[in-house]
């Protein structure tokens, strides 16, 4: 399937993009209206670029159908939840039925199969499990395969050395920072990275940069790989790299891509840089059409020297939206937002301070107090301060440290406010 | 017949408390006695003014969040056992303190002490019967 001809790929994407339109049509009331309202009907799908007629799904669509408003196939056939991030208070919840969880290992498994992992090999999977897609998406790609699989989730990273080295663990599968973390532990206690048996990484779910792959690499003797995706599209192994690091071949039988102007909302052509848009083409618990992923990449045609002739995205170059990644966790700041309106102790001045320290994320809000609150009591401010950490927590699922200013201390600006600072380098 | 006390929000950075002050230099208002309550990010002054209003009003056009509450301020002898003694009748009669501090210098032998109570006015009430002597902002001076 990866190195098929584009004659024979384009013609099984229209297959399945019909299937999929027609399907969605059929099951999904709030999809089908939209289409009516674009004036398409599903027999309209003639060619490939007949899905410039299909109207888009955005993050907003998912949040007004929350929990399960998009969701395709009946309860009973949906084996899986997943969830990331809302824009609101709300997460996104999203469905698999066993045919989905089925793809979803498959990519994953050409993916992993891309950085060498055979059935012989053991997969180190350090990413955090639960309702994350990271770890349990890299699980099953590597079941797929049937490698050895270590669930080792996130955390404890003397221990995650200890497997490495006394289950000789020949693939790691985690967060590029937290890669980065585990290869200086392992300088730190003094162990070459020629003593462990690991060849090659697949690190994804955040930005990183060069620097910190040439770190990751040397620091662990190991090739690494990007892996993307997005839980709404299923979770990772959308898209992979391979040997030659040039882009990630995007798994097109099963997720189809496209680039578009973010403004118009028009197609741009191969090559030129826009916001990146998906159709899932086999997925029934919750098919997602032209879904609009906010990222801003380029598409990559050809075929790639590695044998593979899937087309490539490249890294992603920004957002066009305000979601912010950290600790590999969606952060909009309107979630943020909805904390702090519910505390009349607080004003919505506020700011998120977003950096790294020491190759782990950190995130900081700063908000004022309501002016003519009264403070005389260091207790009120530190319950105040355990308060709203609390109702961060819950929203975000990561921690974010508080700080309160004085009411009109941080600077208005004329129009749209800053709201955020990332502090962080992509180079 | 409490005292007034403004009580300022600082943010626990350096040169904060220096920015508040230099307002108060600037407008010319003498501290009769101040205390800082901290932790690792945040303090709140605590102080005594001859007028409370005016340094609010000065603290919070600059930006500080600053507020007036009432403290029971009570003339004792500089000598040990004095204070003690002042507690020891709150405490018979079940009033909280939440926290106290001084006046910066003693005149005449006599120091004060503001104290934060659960209850200011049956807290001077008590005090008053008992034979202490209380203050009033111009005795603070």
């Amino acid at each position: 399937m990866e190195c098929a001809d584009r004659e024979t790929m384009r013609a099984l994407q229209l297959e399945r993009l019909q299937a999929t339109v027609k399907y969605e049509y059929e099951n999904v009331p709030y999809y089908a209206a939209k289409m009516d309202k674009a004036g398409v009907k599903p027999e309209d799908i003639q060619t490939l670029e007949d899905i410039q007629l299909l109207p888009f799904i955005t993050k907003e669509d998912i949040a007004v159908n929350y929990p399960t408003g998009l969701f395709a196939a009946p309860m009973e056939d949906i084996v899986r939840i997943q969830s990331s991030s809302g824009t609101t208070g709300k997460p996104k919840i999203v469905g698999y039925t066993q045919g989905d969880m089925d793809d979803w290992g498959e990519a994953v498994a050409r993916g992993l199969t891309m950085c060498g992992m055979g059935k012989n090999d053991v997969a180190h999977i350090s990413y955090g499990y639960g309702l994350f897609t990271g770890g349990l998406g890299a699980h099953a790609g590597a079941e797929t395969i049937g490698a050895t699989v270590i669930p080792m989730s996130t955390g404890n990273t003397a221990r995650q050395i200890m497997f490495m080295q006394d289950m000789k663990s020949d693939v790691l599968c985690c967060t590029p920072s937290y890669a980065l973390t585990i290869a200086e532990a392992v300088e730190k206690a003094g162990i070459r990275p020629e003593d462990l048996s690991l060849r090659a990484g697949l690190f994804g779910a955040e930005p990183w940069t060069q620097s910190m792959r040439n770190k990751i690499e040397k620091g662990l003797g190991i090739r690494a790989h990007d892996i993307y995706g997005l839980t709404e599209i299923t979770g990772p192994g959308t898209a992979t790299s391979c040997i030659e690091n040039n882009g990630m071949h995007v798994q097109e039988d099963l997720f189809y891509p496209e680039i578009v102007d973010p403004n118009t909302l028009k197609p741009l052509p191969a090559g030129e840089t826009g916001e990146l848009v998906f159709t899932t083409l086999c997925k029934r618990g919750m098919p997602m059409i032209r879904y609009r992923t906010r990222d801003i990449c380029y598409l990559m045609e050809g075929k790639c020297p590695c044998g593979r002739t899937t087309v490539r995205m490249s890294r992603v170059f920004g957002r066009t939206d305000d979601m912010l990644i950290v600790k590999g966790v969606n952060v909009f700041p309107s979630q943020v937002e909805t904390v702090i309106a519910k505390f009349e102790e607080l004003t919505l001045n506020y700011k998120i301070l977003v950096d790294r320290k020491h190759n782990s994320d950190t995130i900081e809000l700063m908000v004022e107090f309501a002016e003519g609150l009264v403070i005389d009591d260091i207790e009120f401010v530190e319950n105040m301060k355990k308060r709203v950490e609390h109702a961060l927590r819950d929203i975000l699922q990561i921690g974010c440290k508080v700080r309160f200013l004085n009411a009109g201390t941080l600077p208005r600006s004329e129009g749209k406010a800053v709201r955020v600072e990332d502090r962080r380098k992509y180079e | 017949m409490a005292v007034k006390q403004v009580s300022v929000f600082v943010e626990n950075e350096t040169g904060r408390l220096a920015d508040l002050t230099q307002i108060l230099a600037d407008n010319t208002i003498d501290l009769n006695a101040a205390t800082i309550a901290e932790t690792g990010e945040y303090g709140i002054l605590r102080c005594i003014v001859q007028d409370p209003e005016a340094a609010v009003a000065s603290l919070t056009a600059k930006g500080f969040m600053a507020s007036i509450s009432d403290v029971v301020a009570v003339a004792i002898d500089n000598k040990p056992g004095a204070i003690n003694a002042v507690l020891q009748i709150l405490a018979d009669a079940g009033i909280a303190v939440k926290y106290i501090y001084s006046t910066i210098q003693s005149a005449k032998g006599e120091a004060a002490i503001m104290m934060k109570t659960g209850d200011t006015v049956r807290a001077e009430r008590i005090l008053e019967n008992a034979g202490v002597r209380l203050c009033t902002i111009e005795d603070l001076k």
